[in-house]
């Protein structure tokens, strides 16, 4: 649809970009991105004929530009501007209408009903049929944008270029505009060429991403290919870390300030912990990064209070969340930074113990009942219901982790319980096997994220070793707590 | 009836009342009935050889200075041009005021040295301006357009101040021209205008939608489809004939340019294609009135137009504004 050939051209004699090569097919949306300066808007113009080439061709359709008249052009190829101003007031319907210019001709060049139909359905489009008659100035921001994109749209050219279109607006308002920018290239098979400052929105909406540094291509690929750690940082001269996108197979881009030399060395200690028959809690001085399957903020976030809340063995709530909650209010825990589990165990038999290492080291409590214990591998034809057993194991550790050594530490430490259960001979009521755990047992790993390094935690690494046997240790002990609790054994 | 139905309909007939009370007011009273009864050989005298000449070369200065003035604040996006920002009037000025200055007559042409002279400084100055603009920067940005007519006019302004300055006995004669009047012309300062009026206003009319783009940027203009380069040259071009040739026949008429199209717009909107004609009919009203009462307010004498259009014009324009803003706040 588009094909550009080794393009260069700029504002003097020194070309600004140059050597650039792509091709856009029918119906892709191609983002451009780049640095301040990089060319891209200088790109964007070359292409569309503002600023003229020196070198290479540019084919529309498989037509080279020169061929075309301006006029013709604009039948071809419309053009979304950032934000502007103007001197004089036009209605929305005035504005849009002039998006139909291209298709005028003759001395009289009366309004046909074709271009009538092109701008109403440009304004319905868009959402601003309803400002049909309202002067231009006196909307928003996004307001005017959006009549800005229906007078591209009534253009009803195949090609779209945009100029950082979500400039200045709102994130509802770039979400809309670059929604409804989407939905058109899908719905009528037009291409667009769009320069974006933001990067995480330029991943989210395009097919494919051309990456500008210095006036070149640095790369052009799909998302996952140029939004990359590396590529990113080399090109923007930024720390930055990629993720995926929650709901879409995106990547998406985090700034990584450097305020690290800001953060104050702390660490976590046995005697941070509070029990009470209430329940067990922890709170740190500041944030650490955490992974959990809790009742309360489970996953992976950045907390700094940790609750193992005791409730009644007969328990019963239609809303289990809302109501943890409420206690947590209660008790004086922020909401937004507590992580909270619930135990039909006696908390005044946590077991809180404190392992050193050479590299710092690793704080783990446990709250363990196993009237439900359940042996994993026999449980396929099971038909029971959820009940509350509950191995609660906390494991805190006083170092940097990345997420694979938090992945890692779950491993270990669910390995070590489970051994815990073997040695402590365990057994699955219902089977008489040994048991690996309970029916609903939780898992809390959580790092300070400061001290030293730590990457990996596997069973024989150094924060591995503790972890396993810590767990192990504060396991079995619990269980030996509870087992005496309920009068098995003396 | 649409909103731009009527608005044709209101200015055309005001136009119509115009003529109408200009060529029947004054120190003798001419019926109605003398149109098409030419019994009344003085009636009819004044009415055709006197009246109708001067209510027409007011109606057609007036309309080329407000459509000139339309399209140059459309063009230039600036409120504040008028057809004189380009410094072609000045350089008709120049013209007209150096044949006063040295008495010049040229035999073939009599009275009609000054105008002629006038319009060739206006033509001379218009390819001097565009021809430096473009010499500056080949894009002829609207900035650049609107510096250099101000380094022509203002370097022409001063030319006009030295003749003012030097002369003795014309001095009357030069700063009565300079005011603009439309007065003792005749039918054929008509024929010799309106070749002008209808080739300028023509080929602004042929760009009203390159206009109505262009308010938009040149940029946006271009995206659109619009040829800028080419269209600003005609829009240029065709204004500073409207301009050149208006001055030449009656001076410098202030007011009617900066102002007719403000008015227009503030009443029937912004959209070129409406605008240019609206502000033609309206500019040929409002100079046919000024001129009215400049010639009946102190009669037996006459005021020059220019002071009239001002006069008027400011608080017309003033009550206008007022309203407008008053509605759009509430």
């Amino acid at each position: 649809m588009l094909n550009v050939q080794n393009l260069a051209g700029g504002y003097g004699k020194d070309p600004v970009v140059q050597h650039i090569s792509f091709e856009v097919k029918k119906g892709e949306i191609l983002g451009i991105l780049g640095p301040n300066g990089s060319g891209k808007s200088t790109l964007l113009k070359i292409i569309s004929g503002i600023l003229p080439k020196q070198d290479g061709t540019v084919e529309i359709e498989g037509k080279d530009v020169s061929a075309y008249s301006q006029k013709q052009f604009a039948q071809k190829v419309a053009v979304l501007p950032q934000l502007h101003a103007h001197a004089f007031s036009h209605t929305v319907k005035e504005t849009v209408s002039l998006g139909r210019y291209p298709h005028q001709s003759g001395l009289f060049s009366t309004w046909s009903k074709e271009d009538e139909r092109a701008v109403q359905e440009a304004m319905a489009y868009t959402g601003v049929t309803k400002y049909e008659d309202t002067p231009i100035e006196i909307l928003s921001g996004g307001e005017q944008q959006r009549v800005f994109v229906a007078q591209a749209l009534a253009q009803e050219a195949p090609i779209l270029l945009l100029d950082e279109p979500t400039n200045h607006l709102d994130i509802a308002h770039q979400q809309q505009l670059l929604d409804t920018v989407r939905s058109h290239a899908v719905e009528k098979g037009i291409t667009v060429v769009s320069v974006f400052h933001d990067i995480n929105l330029a991943a989210l909406y395009c097919d494919r991403l051309l990456l500008m540094e210095k006036g070149r291509i640095a790369m052009i690929g799909s998302p996952l290919d140029v939004v990359r750690d590396s590529m990113i940082s080399g090109v923007y001269k930024a720390r930055v870390k990629t993720q995926p996108h929650p709901e879409l197979p995106k990547p998406q881009m985090t700034l990584l300030p450097d305020t690290m030399e800001e953060m104050k060395p702390f660490i976590v200690t046995k005697e941070q912990f509070q029990v009470s028959s209430k329940h067990v809690s922890l709170s740190a001085g500041q944030p650490l990064k955490t992974l959990s399957s809790a009742v309360h903020n489970a996953g992976m976030g950045w907390y700094r209070a940790f609750v193992n809340r005791h409730v009644d063995k007969d328990y019963n709530c239609d809303d289990v969340q809302a109501e943890n909650a409420s206690y947590l209010e209660r008790e004086g825990f922020h909401l937004t930074e507590t992580v909270g589990m619930m135990t039909a165990v006696t908390t005044e038999h946590v077991e809180i113990e404190e392992f050193a290492g050479d590299f710092g080291s690793v704080i783990v409590a446990v709250t363990a009942g196993i009237g439900n214990a359940v042996d994993v591998s026999k449980t396929l034809t099971r038909d029971q219901k959820q009940q509350i057993g509950t191995i609660n194991t906390w494991v805190i550790v006083n170092g940097r982790l990345p997420d694979e050594a938090f992945i890692q530490a779950m491993i270990t430490a669910t390995e070590a319980k489970t051994k815990a259960l073997q040695d402590e001979t365990i057994l699955d009521p219902l089977t008489g096997t040994i048991a690996t755990g309970t029916s609903t047992d939780s898992l809390l790993v959580a790092a300070t994220q400061r001290g030293e390094w730590l990457p990996y935690a596997g069973p024989i690494t150094s924060l591995g070793k503790l972890v396993g046997h810590g767990v192990y240790e504060c396991t079995a002990r619990a269980i030996r707590a509870y087992k005496k609790a309920k009068g098995w054994t003396v | 009836m649409n909103k731009t139905g009527i608005a044709y309909i209101v200015s055309a007939a005001t136009l119509v009342v115009a003529v109408w009370l200009g060529v029947s007011i004054g120190t003798v009273k001419v019926p109605l009935s003398t149109f098409w009864d030419s019994t009344d050989t003085t009636a009819t005298n004044i009415l055709w050889k006197i009246r109708m000449p001067r209510v027409i070369l007011a109606g057609l200065v007036g309309a080329s200075l407000a459509i000139a003035g339309a399209a140059f604040q459309g063009l230039l996006k600036n409120p504040l041009a008028d057809p004189y920002t380009l410094g072609v009037s000045s350089g008709a000025s120049v013209g007209a005021v150096v044949t006063l200055f040295f008495g010049l007559s040229i035999p073939m042409l009599g009275t009609y040295t000054l105008p002629i002279f006038s319009m060739v400084g206006a033509a001379l100055t218009m390819f001097l301006v565009l021809g430096f603009a473009r010499l500056v920067d080949r894009s002829m940005k609207m900035e650049t357009i609107i510096l250099t007519g101000i380094i022509f006019g203002s370097f022409l302004g001063s030319v006009l101040s030295l003749m003012i300055a030097l002369t003795g006995e014309e001095l009357r004669q030069i700063i009565g021209w300079l005011l603009g009047s439309v007065s003792m012309r005749g039918w054929k300062y008509i024929v010799m205008v309106l070749p002008f009026v209808v080739i300028g206003s023509f080929i602004l009319w042929l760009n009203r939608r390159e206009l109505n783009a262009m308010l938009f940027g040149e940029e946006r203009a271009h995206h659109l489809g619009v040829n800028v380069r080419r269209r600003k040259f005609m829009i240029l071009i065709g204004g500073s004939i409207l301009t050149g040739s208006a001055v030449a026949v009656s001076g410098t008429i202030g007011f009617v340019g900066l102002v007719v199209p403000h008015m227009t717009r503030l009443l029937w909107g912004s959209d070129h294609r409406h605008l240019l004609t609206l502000s033609f009919l309206n500019g040929a009203t409002l100079l046919i009135i000024c001129d009215l009462i400049a010639r009946t307010i102190i009669s037996p004498s006459e005021l020059p137009v220019g002071v009239i259009t001002s006069f008027i014009g400011a608080p017309v324009f003033a009550y206008i504004f007022y309203r407008q803003r008053r509605k759009g706040a509430i």
